[in-house]
């Protein structure tokens, strides 16, 4: 597990907390449920806590969740911070395995191991603990409220799945050494 | 790019209070507003959010925008909540007035307007406090605070860094975004799912990908000047506590004594008026 | 006296490498010095900085051979904690260096690692404010200043530590040459009143050489080239071997035949003796050939008063008019801020004016969006990295096609045509991120070209490239310019560019257009260069002190006869 916390790991929670942030309301309407849609930002904390782990997962999660919705929206709704950190750690305590920055991320192994992981843990975000703490704190009805995690369940998916596979496939490409490549006539 | 709330200097007697004070006292009121169901504790806090916000002397330009959003935000909330579940009201409370017949199965009920009016209060209890928290807290505090409440410091600077880099971040995202338009890539076009996703790609992979080159640059840029160092630092910023400050965190702290106290002294967190 | 920096037979190769970056590096450097190093890009010098500060072996891993020692400590042993006490470094990226909310909290930031005490503090981040003039900043935000009041904050933030070395990685790059000049002063001031070890790395040499360096170093491929005086150096031919830009003047000197001596003092134009070479530079100018460009007549792009403000009652710029015609090549200049990027900004249809209209061809293109400007007018971003979204090549420069539904025969047709023009077509099937900086910066250019375009606008399109890499970029734009007629843009501060490469300079200052003419005129002329953040060309000293009057012709005909040398 990468637990290590060192000045690399501050500046990555720094730098993907701000991206975060920055893209809070760049999606795309997904559904006329509020709160649900196709989040880019949810890509940002699916790369960063691959990664890095699950420490800055964790904490882009947390953070920046509370702190873009606050800047951009004047509230913070807590019983959805927390899914976006449980999230954010999930994905990450598997960033050893996709050793993403040494080139290892290729595989179709690695590919499926990260999708099982994402979906896992949006699931256990979205289905389990964004309801139950939308149900403890807010009392809102349980139907409603698992209707919208499982809308944001799927919403997310998409998102990690397409965008946060290519990234990390992308980003694996650059830090494999590029050998073997030739010219061509 | 909607406008987001940002910090404005004044001189009150909030804008003066530490930056810890606030910090502990937005996540008091936080943790009460989220426990507290109770109609009488929830209306006590809102005045008291309300007189908070006067003082502050925050304006209507500064949090207008953000405040215009979250109505609209509420009130599409509170239609859901009916729409799925209209006697939810009757299950919490325990009785039944009807009030009018709407259509199908729905009947507008006493209790269902009275159970939402209270959610309507738990967010409105805590909106204020949050935007004048943003409003009157200076960023350059904020990590020194979250420092002092006892997170590491190695986190609290991690926030400094998202707030110092938010305002670069967001410049890039819309310089990319103007030249991934121009070469014909538009993200909230009416396309089919997929390609939204596709240009959603265009756009933020580079802005993605350029970041991560800032990640070194300035943890190189970090280390050379001792960040790390040692197991503790000193905050240029950092503020001893006075009066006021030790004024207001008593006061949060009696006021979450009392609330909860109220609230649950009859075995519920909810206030029965019926 | 002891040397303060001392490498013998130093040898280092990185671990991701198969070959040493460095070799054999034999260097003393005594306290008080000032030293510049020079050497084009991938040639060690910045390896040759990170040895000094720690980063190598600590942030980049290697191995080293040979002997390093800085203040008697040995950096490799050291750490980079340790080596921070002794030598500051300046990093070329002032963004990136600029870690604090505030310019005061970003002087601080060495003082709080230390734990050092808030009034304490108070005190030294005054002290060190008064001398990098940035009192009256403290509490000012990254995003408020400009990049040269960063760069004095970051000289701060080293100063504070007493440190005795300060390292500056390439101090210019990003700044424009009126503040490049500032910049220049200060470290000069610095050095005169604290008696630091200065080390510049840079290769713009002649804006570096405004100031009295002690000796220069010249680095080329991980070898010492030469150590030696300015003077010395510059009466030789290292510099051109290696592909560093000499200063103008030099060159316009060689050019007409002259031997430059080191007794001339060489280092400064103003203060070099000019006698043993007066006659040659007249008589070089009076037979230089010059044939002024023929005008041509079609318009492409015509502003028509233009105005705009982000908060009205405060314009960004006021009254632009200009017209460019088509298949010219020339520069939009002024200051970081002047409104240069707003202008383009305003012809790609970001942003839309207040008042004026912009046409495009005769047609007014005010009721066109983005897109449909995006096939007549190509943007190329500055950093080529925030434009590339795919990952590979092919890819890349077929997205502009493929998002408007073009069929893929065709697509493939038109993209391996313009891979072949750009000189990427056998990299056709590579990922991006296998290309260096400059091929990447072709591939943005590609991805535009690919829409065939009218006009092509750049922004910085040379920013922080040595000279052979600027040469190849420019060479490049210099061939889409005349085989394809294509009408070029580029908003720029570097004056080599516009001299070297435009027909014409617009100068833009504090929301105005204050000229429209030839960058020799515009760069001769000491008024305009001020208002524009520029800096009068070395050119202008020479044509003056040699007896020429005529100081833009004089820069002309220095243009015309190196484009003439370099199609030879």
């Amino acid at each position: 597990m990468k637990m290590k916390f060192g000045i690399k790991e501050v500046v990555a929670t720094g730098i993907g907390t701000a991206l975060f942030i920055v893209l809070t309301n760049v999606q795309v309407p997904f559904g006329i449920v509020p709160n649900t849609a196709l989040q880019s930002r949810v890509a940002v904390i699916t790369f960063f806590a691959a990664v890095f782990g699950p420490v800055v997962g964790g904490i882009i999660g947390l953070v920046g969740h509370a702190l873009g919705d606050a800047l951009f929206y004047g509230g913070v709704w807590w019983s959805w911070v927390f899914p976006d950190a449980v999230f954010g750690i999930a994905v990450g305590l598997f960033a050893a395995k996709y050793a993403i920055k040494e080139g290892g991320f290729c595989t179709a192994k690695t590919i499926v191991l990260f999708n099982i992981v994402q979906i896992v843990g949006n699931a256990i975000a979205w289905i389990l603990v964004a309801p139950v703490l939308d149900i403890v704190i807010y009392a809102e009805p349980a139907n409603k409220v698992f209707m919208q995690g499982v809308l944001a369940f799927i919403g997310n998916i998409v998102v990690a799945g397409v965008l946060g596979t290519l990234l990390c496939f992308a980003y694996s490409k650059i830090g494999a050494k590029s050998s073997g490549l030739k010219k061509e006539d | 790019m909607a406008r987001i709330l940002t910090y404005a200097e004044k001189n009150t007697w909030i804008h003066r209070l530490c930056g810890v004070t606030k910090l502990t006292f937005f996540l008091g009121w936080s943790v009460i507003g989220m426990l507290t169901y109770d109609t009488r504790v929830l209306m006590t806090m809102l005045i008291i959010s309300l007189l908070i916000f006067k003082v502050s002397k925050t304006e209507w330009k500064q949090v207008g925008t953000v405040f215009k959003f979250i109505l609209l935000f509420l009130c599409l909330n509170l239609l859901t909540v009916f729409l799925f579940s209209p006697y939810e009201g009757v299950k919490i409370y325990g009785s039944r007035t009807e009030l009018v017949h709407l259509f199908g199965h729905y009947t507008l009920t006493i209790e269902q307007l009275f159970y939402e009016f209270n959610i309507m209060l738990k967010y409105f209890t805590v909106i204020p406090v949050v935007l004048m928290f943003i409003v009157t807290t200076n960023p350059s505090e904020f990590a020194a605070s979250l420092n002092r409440i006892g997170i590491s410091y190695y986190i609290g600077y991690s926030v400094a860094i998202a707030l110092r880099y938010v305002p670069d971040v967001q410049s890039d995202f819309i310089k990319i975004k103007h030249a991934q338009e121009a070469r014909g890539i538009e993200m909230s076009s009416k396309a089919k799912l997929m390609t939204r996703i596709r240009n959603m790609a265009s756009i933020i992979f580079p802005l993605i990908f350029s970041s991560m080159d800032r990640i070194d640059v300035v943890s190189n840029a970090m280390e050379l000047r001792g960040f790390g160092k040692h197991k503790k630092r000193t905050w240029y910023y950092s503020r001893p506590l006075k009066k006021n400050d030790y004024l207001t965190i008593a006061f949060v702290i009696c006021f979450a004594a009392i609330s909860l106290t109220i609230t649950f002294y009859d075995g519920s967190r909810f206030y029965n008026p019926f | 006296m002891n040397p303060i920096i001392e490498f013998k037979d130093y040898t280092f190769k990185y671990r991701s490498q198969e070959e040493p970056t460095l070799r054999d590096i034999n260097i003393s450097i005594y306290p008080g010095e000032k030293v510049l190093i020079v050497g084009p890009s991938g040639s060690g010098k910045s390896t040759l900085a990170h040895c000094i500060n720690g980063l190598v072996p600590f942030s980049f891993a290697g191995t080293a051979t040979g002997s390093l020692s800085v203040k008697g400590e040995n950096p490799g042993e050291t750490g980079i904690f340790g080596m921070s006490k002794i030598v500051g470094t300046v990093l070329q990226d002032t963004d990136g260096q600029f870690i604090g909310l505030t310019v005061a909290e970003d002087i601080a930031f060495a003082l709080e690692n230390d734990m050092v005490e808030q009034s304490e503090m108070f005190r030294r981040v005054d002290e060190v404010a008064d001398i990098v003039d940035v009192k009256k900043l403290l509490l000012h935000a990254p995003s408020e200043l400009s990049g040269g009041q960063k760069q004095r904050v970051s000289m701060g933030g080293v100063l504070i530590d007493d440190v005795d070395i300060l390292l500056f990685d390439e101090p210019l790059a990003n700044l424009d040459p009126a503040t490049g000049k500032r910049t220049i002063d200060m470290i000069e001031r610095i050095q005169k009143e604290t008696g630091k070890t200065i080390l510049i790395i840079e290769h713009r040499l002649e804006d570096v050489l405004y100031r009295d360096v002690d000796r220069i170093i010249v680095i080329g491929e991980g070898r010492v080239i030469a150590d030696r005086k300015p003077d010395d150096l510059l009466s030789g031919d290292v510099l051109e071997t290696q592909g560093i830009r000499e200063p103008l003047y030099l060159a316009a000197l060689k050019y007409a035949g002259c031997t430059i001596q080191p007794e001339t003092h060489p280092q400064h134009i103003e203060s070099m003796n000019l006698d043993p070479y007066r006659e040659q530079v007249r008589e070089w100018y009076e037979h230089a050939a010059f044939t002024p460009n023929e005008k041509k007549n079609d318009i492409a792009l015509e502003i028509m008063d233009l105005d705009f403000a982000y908060i009205s009652g405060n314009p960004v710029l006021q009254n632009i008019r200009f017209k460019i015609n088509k298949g010219e090549m020339l520069s939009i200049v002024g200051k970081n801020g002047a409104g240069k990027t707003t202008l383009s900004n305003l012809i790609c249809g970001f942003i839309s004016p207040d008042k004026g209209t912009i046409y495009l061809n005769g047609s007014d293109i005010a009721a066109k969006s983005i897109k449909e400007r995006g096939e007549v007018i190509g943007l190329v971003m500055q950093n080529p990295n925030q434009m590339i979204s795919k990952p590979m090549i092919f890819d890349e420069v077929a997205l502009g096609l493929t998002v408007r539904g073009v069929e893929e025969d065709k697509i493939k047709e038109r993209v391996n045509e313009t891979l072949k023009i750009c000189g990427l077509y056998p990299f056709r099937n590579w990922p991006v991120a296998a290309l260096s900086f400059g091929q990447k910066k072709r591939v943005t250019i590609a991805s535009i070209l690919v829409m065939n375009p009218d006009v092509i606008i750049l922004d910085e399109p040379t920013a922080g490239q040595d000279y052979k890499h600027y040469t190849e970029i420019m060479e490049f734009l210099k061939k889409l310019n005349e085989t394809l007629g294509i009408t070029i843009i580029m908003i720029t501060h570097d004056m080599h560019l516009m001299l070297e490469y435009t027909d014409r300079a617009i100068v833009i200052a504090d929301g105005e257009l204050v000229a429209d003419d030839s960058p020799a005129r515009v760069l001769t002329n000491e008024t305009i260069a001020d208002k524009a953040y520029l800096k009068k060309t070395s050119l202008y000293d020479l044509a003056i002190q040699c007896g020429v009057e005529d100081a833009p012709g004089f820069a002309e005909r220095f243009i015309h006869y190196e484009r003439e040398i370099r199609n030879h």
